[in-house]
Parts: structure tokens; C-alpha cells; sequence
């Protein structure tokens, strides 16, 4: 496929792809960069004015507090999408690895794993993270446990579908026959085939988790302060609203734009490969 | 008849995205009622060049020059709308795979008289009696009763017939047939072309015949189109093209479909070794699940034969005899439930789980589809480096070299190493199958259907390579396949199975020279021979051994 579309005409780049990825390298970039970047120190109080409009020292604002919305926002970059990254993370190595096992070995091992992966999705997301939250204490650790949970159900009924289609080719059944070990199978003979459609379902269920965490955080149940992700900024500058201040509308705009562009991403991705020549 | 029905002048077709050219400038015309035959290898273009009779092009591919005229219709200008209006009405289509072309939700009549009902042409009770005097002519038993199933519940020798009366039920003067036959057994495969064959000419319809399998050919067409990478290397009348060609190119076609003759039955002279390398006794499968009580689904009766180091046993058979499946026994894929299996007189077990890393290697299987059995990620190296560093065998600093011996004894060229599956053709893919069986140092090589889907050229020269290699390695090889003229080639030993059993057992010279079983006698006139009329005198033989088998025929 590679060689034939660089001996064909060349192929448009797509604007939205191109877009989309811009937007996602600048954020994490931010997010890489924060500590540097931040004017003010996100906790100082830089005004006696709570909800202030911007000025030449906060660009943004300032929030309940007084503080620069702009640095908050910033220094709540790494900790938002750090994660729904080691989030989504943990949710594809449990859910890739027991969907492409379940798909391998099928039978009764299938049938427990798909049972319980039944049970979990059949669960209503932000009320089984609230009570978890509420039960161990909300810890960043403990949020990025119940959202890999949560999301693993979903990324294993993926795996296990795609595997389903490989494991009846006859090269699994060669190596089989070998003898080769598990690890071998899933990841050396099945894994690479599947890889393409994994990692667009990864940036898709990174814009779910974002939205998860932002979501408990908003509730009041995620990160705890001092520390703020960008939903509990919203939560915290709510207030604000009434007082004609935008305070909770950069983070939301923030959670907005990450998500519409993991979305966009995987959207023109696969539209391209499905318009690329068939191998 | 002055103009021809079919027109094709100067076409050209090329691959939209590489310019690789498809079909190069050709010019052929057909006559009304004419067979003509478009011959080639895959990859020559014939199925293109006869889609665009069709007036399709299939995704990717673009029309450069050159006119298609159909009955005074440019079928390469007219736009899609018109297209419709003229398929079925000036020209149909029977596909090769008819389980894939029908919809497997409709009722078979009601497809059959879909366009009727679409285009309004014809009141749907009138279109549905013409389809059953059709099904009729086609031999299909009990029309009305038949046509009221689906799809899943016919034959694939009856739905074949029911995709060609879909083809003729608006009586259009153009038929394109797209290898018909060639998913059928070999005893379907005659039924089916005798038909088929019949139908044309009672309905006055021109063909377009595209097949790859010039024994089959012979029967139909009354022309003969040589096509070979997009290019026409000859056209001219069945006669002439088989009996006195004048391309190098169609002489080396007509010499691969070789048929089958008695006196290519091989003798070799067995060697008085006294214990057998694989023995198997027995050996009984049931694909019921392993559980309590005795197996109800049997896949295979009772099967047993012994096979000396540098001897060829055979499996023949339709497809659901068995062949297979005791294959996968011996090789452990599907443990037997009864019965067993010995190597060097040492009992192996059942399942290739149960059995240890140095019986697994000793016993390698190739499968039939080149395609499936290679993992499109890996590299050939990779591949055969795995299977090296698996077994161990061979120590770590020698695997290289290892390697490219391995290649070499495919006949590939060493450099073939970094290549992945879909820069090798299907030949050059079964050779890395063999390469990769050869790799783990069997003594005994089981071959499924490893030939069945190459073109006839290139089988021929795969069967040549199993030979040699049984030759110089001493191997025991156990050849399955449907393909009569191949397994007289190589085989010693023969083993006709039948629905799950046994039916003849012996020495190949015994078996296919004087075979006593009626379904052996039956597969053995069904092997297609390059006569023009060879089809007549198997469709009537087939029809007496049918009836000496009918009554332990079950049903189909």
C-alpha cells in the first residue's frame, strides 16, 4: 500500500487531518513545556478582584480567587491529559491483551472474559466512578484506575472482534502447530495486524477518558484542590457565569477542543485509508 | 448479420494509481451465438477485458483508448443509468462464486426475477414462469420447490445453475461467464459445463467465457483468445488453438493442462524398508465436541495406511469427503477419536498440544490458500528465522546461511529474504510455505491442496519441486488433493474417499488404472481432456456411474 501511493499521484493531504494533528501537537506540547510557560505561579494571588477581565497581566482573567486563569489553565495541561493518557494507556494493555486471548484461545475462557466484560459495560460510567471515588478517596491514582477499568471493556470488545478475524487465518495455525507460546501469538503473529485500527480506537477513547475525568472532576469527585484539572476548573469558576465572567469557558473550551480533535483525527485517518487503494 | 455483436476495438486499460497497464491495445470481436473463450493466467487481464463487456471497470482501474461496442451501445461511454438499463436486458454476468453473488436473504426465485420486477419489463407472474421452464432446462430437480429456498439451502452445483438461469432469464444475446466452474468439484464441474453448454445453444446466446483451465475450455468455446499480461497473444478457432498453435506461450499452455492419461502414472519401486515411517491406524474423526458418550457427526469413517521415507501417499475426493480433515489427524490439528497415529512405529498423541517440540517437527503441514498461511507483517526471513529459532536446531551463527539454503531449495532467489507477502506472487508464496515446512526438518511433509489455487503453469511446476524435494530430503509425503492428472503425477499410494469413507485403497497404478469402485471410475472421467469432444462422452459415462452409485449416494 505504501509503495503504491508514492508511485501514484500524489495524494492530497486532507485539511482537517492536518488540523487536527496541529492542534494535538500544540497541547502537548503545552502540556510538556507548563512549568516554563506558566506568567504566574498558578496558586499566587495576582488580584484583590475575584472574576476580573483580562488585562495585560492576566491575559485571561482572573478566577474565584484572584488568581491568573491562564497559568492555572496551563499548569492544569499535564495533569488533564497525563491522565487521560495513562488512562486510555492502561485500558488498551489490559483490554488489547485479554480481547486478542480471548479471540486465541476462545471456548470457555471466552466466555467467562466476555461475561464480566458484559457486567462492566452494562454499568453506568460516571455513577460506578462517583461511588468508587467516594469509597477509596479521590486520588489521582485511584481516577486514572477506574477510568482504565471502565474504558478496558470497551477496548477489549474491539480486540477481541478484530482478533476473532485473524486467529482463523492459517499462519495462526501453523504457528500453533508449532507450538509457539502465547506471547509469540499475540504479539508477534496477531498483534501487528490489528495495530492500525487499535491505536485509532486509542485516540478515540482518550477523548471519552478526557471527558470521564473532566466530568468527575466537575462533579466534584476528581482531582482535589490545590491540584486542578481543567474539570474541576470549570466547577471551581461555575460562579462566574453570573458574574458575566468567561472563567469557566476557557477550560471547557480547552476539554472541548482536545476531544473534537482526537475525533477528527481518527475520522479523516480512516477516511483516508478506506479511499487509499485496497491491499 | 453484419455488424458483430461484441465489438472491441484497440482497448486499453491501465491501473489508475501505478499506470501499470492492464489490458494493452486489444481487438476482438464475437459473433451472435459465438463461444468465445478469453484464456490466461492470473494477471493477464481476461476477467478486465471481460467486465468491460459489461461496460464495468473495477475500482482503480481507468479506460485509456479503444471503443467497446455491444450491439451498437459504447458500453465504455454510457453513464451509469444506461448501464443498468442494458445489464441483464443486452448482456449478463455468471460469476465464479455464485455462494458470494446470490444475497443470502432473498429467496432464489425471487432473485433470479429481480430485474424483471425492477424494470417492469415483464408482469412478475409471467417472469417467474419463464424462470422455472429455465430451472427446468438447467436440470434442476423439482423446480418450484427449489426455487423457493435460499440460497445456503442448494448444492454449490445447483446454485451454479441457478446464477446462469439468472443470466439468461431476460434471454440477452451476450453471456459473460467468469469462470463458472471453477469453484466445483470435478464431477459437478462436468454436470455444470454440459449445461451450461446446452443452455447457450438453445437460447442462441453469444458467451464470453473467461477461464484459466484450457481443458474446459475446449468443451465450449468455438474460439479461442490466449490473453498473457494484458496483451492478446492469439485468437482463433478451438481447433486450431489446441491442435495447431503458433505461440511458444500457448503451446506451454496446452502442455501444463496435461489431463490425465494412464501412462503418466508413476512406478517406483518401493524400498523393502520393514517398518513404515507413518503408520496410521484406524484413525476415526468426529468434529462432535469431545464429551461423553459416542460421536454422532462423523467426519471421517476409519482410515488407515502405511508410508515409507521417499513415498507419496494420496487423499482424493470431493469436497466434505474427508480428505482433509484426516490430514489435520495426522498432522494433530483435529485429534482423531479413535484409532492411531505412529511415527518411526512410536505412537504420537492426538493433539499437536500433546505432543513434544520433537515430534511437532518432524510432521509439517502446507496449507491450500498461500495467501492465509503467511503473516502478511513478517518478512520471508522473519518468517522462516522463527520456525529456525524455535527448534534450535540449527546454531545461532549458521540460521543465516540456513536461510538462504532453505530459499535455494525453493528455487527462490536469495534475496527474497527481505520481502513481504504481498511483493511475492502465489506461486513464489506457496515456495515460502514449503520453505517454512522445510525449516523445521520434517520427515514427513503433509501437502493440502497446495496446488489448487495456482494457475496451471505454475502448479505444475510446484508439484515438480514437492517431487525433488521428496527425492533429495527422503521425505514421506502425504498429497491431498482434488486433482486427479496431479496426484498420477507424484503419488504412490492412493486413497479415494467419500463422504468421510474409504472407498478404494491401493497402489496409484492399481487405483487410477484399473480403478474397481464406481465414484473412483466416476472422478477419474471426470478429469476434463483437451479433446473438443471429451464433455459429451463424460456427461453420458457420468450419467450410468451416477446410477450404479445412487444407491449409496446420500442426499446432496
Amino acid at each position: 500500500m505504501k509503495r503504491l501511493s508514492r508511485a501514484g499521484v500524489p495524494q492530497q493531504v486532507p485539511l482537517v487531518l492536518v488540523a487536527s494533528a496541529i492542534v494535538l501537537a500544540a497541547l502537548t506540547l503545552i502540556a510538556l513545556v507548563a512549568p516554563w510557560i506558566m506568567p504566574h505561579d498558578p496558586g499566587e494571588f495576582i488580584s484583590n478582584d475575584v472574576f476580573a477581565a483580562p488585562t495585560r497581566n492576566a491575559l485571561l482573567g482572573t478566577d474565584y480567587l484572584g488568581r491568573d486563569l491562564l497559568s492555572r489553565l496551563i499548569a492544569s495541561a499535564p495533569l488533564t491529559l497525563g491522565m487521560a493518557f495513562a488512562a486510555t494507556m492502561l485500558a488498551h494493555v489490559v483490554g488489547d491483551s485479554l480481547g486478542l486471548y480471548a479471540a486465541l484461545r476462545g471456548g470457555w475462557v471466552d466466555a467467562v472474559v466476555s461475561r464480566m466484560v458484559d457486567v462492566i459495560l452494562s454499568l453506568p460510567k460516571i455513577i460506578v466512578g462517583l461511588v468508587v471515588l467516594a469509597a477509596l478517596g479521590p486520588s489521582v491514582a485511584v481516577i486514572i484506575g477506574i477510568c482504565a477499568v471502565v474504558y478496558a471493556a470497551g477496548v477489549f470488545r474491539v480486540a477481541r472482534a478484530l482478533g476473532n478475524d485473524i486467529v482463523r487465518q492459517d499462519y495462526i495455525v501453523v504457528a500453533q502447530a508449532r507450538g509457539e507460546g502465547l506471547g509469540w501469538l499475540l504479539f508477534a503473529e496477531i498483534l501487528p495486524q490489528v495495530a492500525a485500527p487499535l491505536a485509532s480506537d486509542f485516540a478515540i477513547r482518550m477523548s471519552f477518558a478526557v471527558l470521564f475525568i473532566s466530568s468527575l472532576s466537575f462533579l466534584g469527585l476528581g482531582v482535589q484542590p490545590p491540584m486542578a484539572d481543567w474539570g474541576g476548573l470549570v466547577r471551581e469558576n461555575l460562579d462566574g457565569l453570573q458574574a458575566g465572567s468567561l472563567a469557566a469557558i476557557y477550560p471547557a473550551a480547552a476539554i472541548a477542543i482536545t476531544s473534537i480533535a482526537l475525533n477528527l483525527l481518527v475520522d479523516s485517518l480512516s477516511e483516508r485509508s478506506i479511499q487509499g487503494p485496497a491491499t | 448479420m453484419s455488424a458483430p455483436l461484441l465489438d472491441i476495438r484497440g482497448l486499453s486499460i491501465v491501473s489508475e494509481g501505478s499506470g501499470r497497464v492492464i489490458i494493452d491495445n486489444i481487438s476482438l470481436s464475437l459473433e451472435r451465438g459465438e463461444v468465445l473463450a478469453l484464456i490466461g493466467a492470473s494477471g493477464s487481464g481476461k476477467t478486465t477485458l471481460a467486465l468491460t463487456a459489461l461496460g464495468h471497470l473495477r475500482p482503480g482501474l481507468r479506460h485509456r483508448a479503444g471503443a467497446v461496442d455491444l450491439d451498437g451501445e459504447n458500453m465504455m461511454e454510457a453513464d451509469q443509468a444506461h448501464l443498468r438499463e442494458l445489464r441483464g436486458r443486452k448482456v449478463a454476468y455468471v460469476a465464479q462464486s455464485a455462494a458470494a453473488a446470490f444475497n443470502p436473504r432473498m429467496r432464489l426465485e425471487d432473485q433470479v426475477v429481480e430485474l424483471d420486477r425492477l424494470s417492469g419489463r415483464e408482469s412478475e407472474a409471467r417472469a417467474i414462469l419463464k424462470a422455472r421452464s429455465t430451472f427446468d432446462e438447467l436440470g434442476l430437480p423439482r423446480p418450484t420447490e427449489l426455487g423457493h429456498r435460499f440460497p445456503h439451502e442448494v448444492s454449490g452445483g445447483q446454485l451454479q445453475r441457478f446464477m446462469i438461469a439468472m443470466g439468461l432469464q431476460q434471454s440477452p444475446p451476450l453471456l459473460v461467464c467468469d469462470e463458472p466452474t471453477s469453484a466445483l468439484d470435478v464431477t459437478t464441474q462436468v454436470e455444470v459445463l454440459h449445461i451450461l453448454k446446452e443452455a447457450i445453444r438453445n437460447h442462441h446466446t453469444a458467451a464470453l467465457f473467461v477461464s484459466h483451465d484450457l481443458a474446459v475450455v475446449a468443451q465450449i468455446a468455438t474460439r479461442i483468445a490466449v490473453l498473457r499480461g494484458g496483451q492478446l497473444v492469439e485468437v482463433g478457432p478451438t481447433e486450431q488453438i489446441l491442435f495447431a498453435p503458433t505461440q511458444p506461450y500457448t503451446r506451454e499452455l496446452i502442455a501444463s493442462s496435461r489431463g490425465f492419461n494412464a501412462g503418466s502414472i508413476v512406478s517406483r519401486t518401493r524400498s523393502p524398508e520393514t517398518r513404515a515411517l507413518l503408520s496410521v491406524r484406524g484413525v476415526k474423526v468426529s468434529y462432535d465436541k469431545p464429551g461423553k458418550g459416542q460421536p454422532v457427526n462423523i467426519a471421517l469413517h476409519e482410515a488407515s495406511f502405511e508410508l515409507q521415507r521417499g513415498e507419496v501417499v494420496a487423499f482424493i475426493g470431493e469436497s466434505g469427503s474427508g480428505k482433509s480433515t484426516l490430514a489435520r489427524a495426522v498432522a494433530g490439528l483435529h485429534a482423531p477419536f479413535a484409532g492411531k497415529v505412529l511415527l518411526d512405529g512410536r505412537e504420537l498423541a492426538g493433539s499437536i498440544l500433546d505432543r513434544d517440540k520433537a515430534d511437532r517437527h518432524r510432521i509439517q503441514i502446507v496449507f491450500q490458500s498461500a495467501d492465509t498461511s503467511l503473516n502478511p507483517r513478517h518478512t520471508v526471513g522473519r518468517t522462516l528465522r522463527r520456525v529456525l529459532d524455535f527448534f534450535g536446531d540449527v546454531p545461532p551463527t549458521e540460521r543465516s546461511d540456513r536461510i538462504r539454503e532453505l530459499l535455494a531449495m525453493v528455487q527462490l532467489p536469495a534475496a527474497y529474504v527481505s520481502r513481504r507477502p504481498n511483493q511475492l506472487s502465489g506461486g513464489e508464496k506457496q515456495r515460502v510455505n514449503l520453505a517454512r515446512a522445510l525449516a523445521a526438518q520434517p520427515d514427513v511433509l503433509i501437502c493440502d491442496e497446495i496446488t489448487s489455487a495456482l494457475d496451471n503453469l505454475v502448479a505444475a511446476s510446484i508439484l515438480q519441486l514437492v517431487d525433488s524435494l521428496r527425492e533429495t530430503l527422503g521425505l514421506g509425503v502425504v498429497f491431498v488433493s482434488h486433482d486427479l492428472a496431479a496426484v498420477a503425477q507424484l503419488a504412490d499410494q492412493v486413497m479415494v474417499l467419500k463422504n468421510g469413507k474409504v472407498v478404494e485403497q491401493g497402489s496409484t497404478a492399481s487405483v487410477l488404472a484399473r480403478p474397481v469402485h464406481a465414484y473412483t471410475r466416476l472422478l477419474k472421467a471426470s478429469v476434463p481432456e483437451l479433446r473438443t469432444t471429451w464433455l459429451t462422452e463424460a456427461a453420458s459415462e457420468q450419467a450410468t456411474l451416477r446410477d450404479a452409485l445412487s444407491p449409496e449416494r446420500s442426499p446432496a
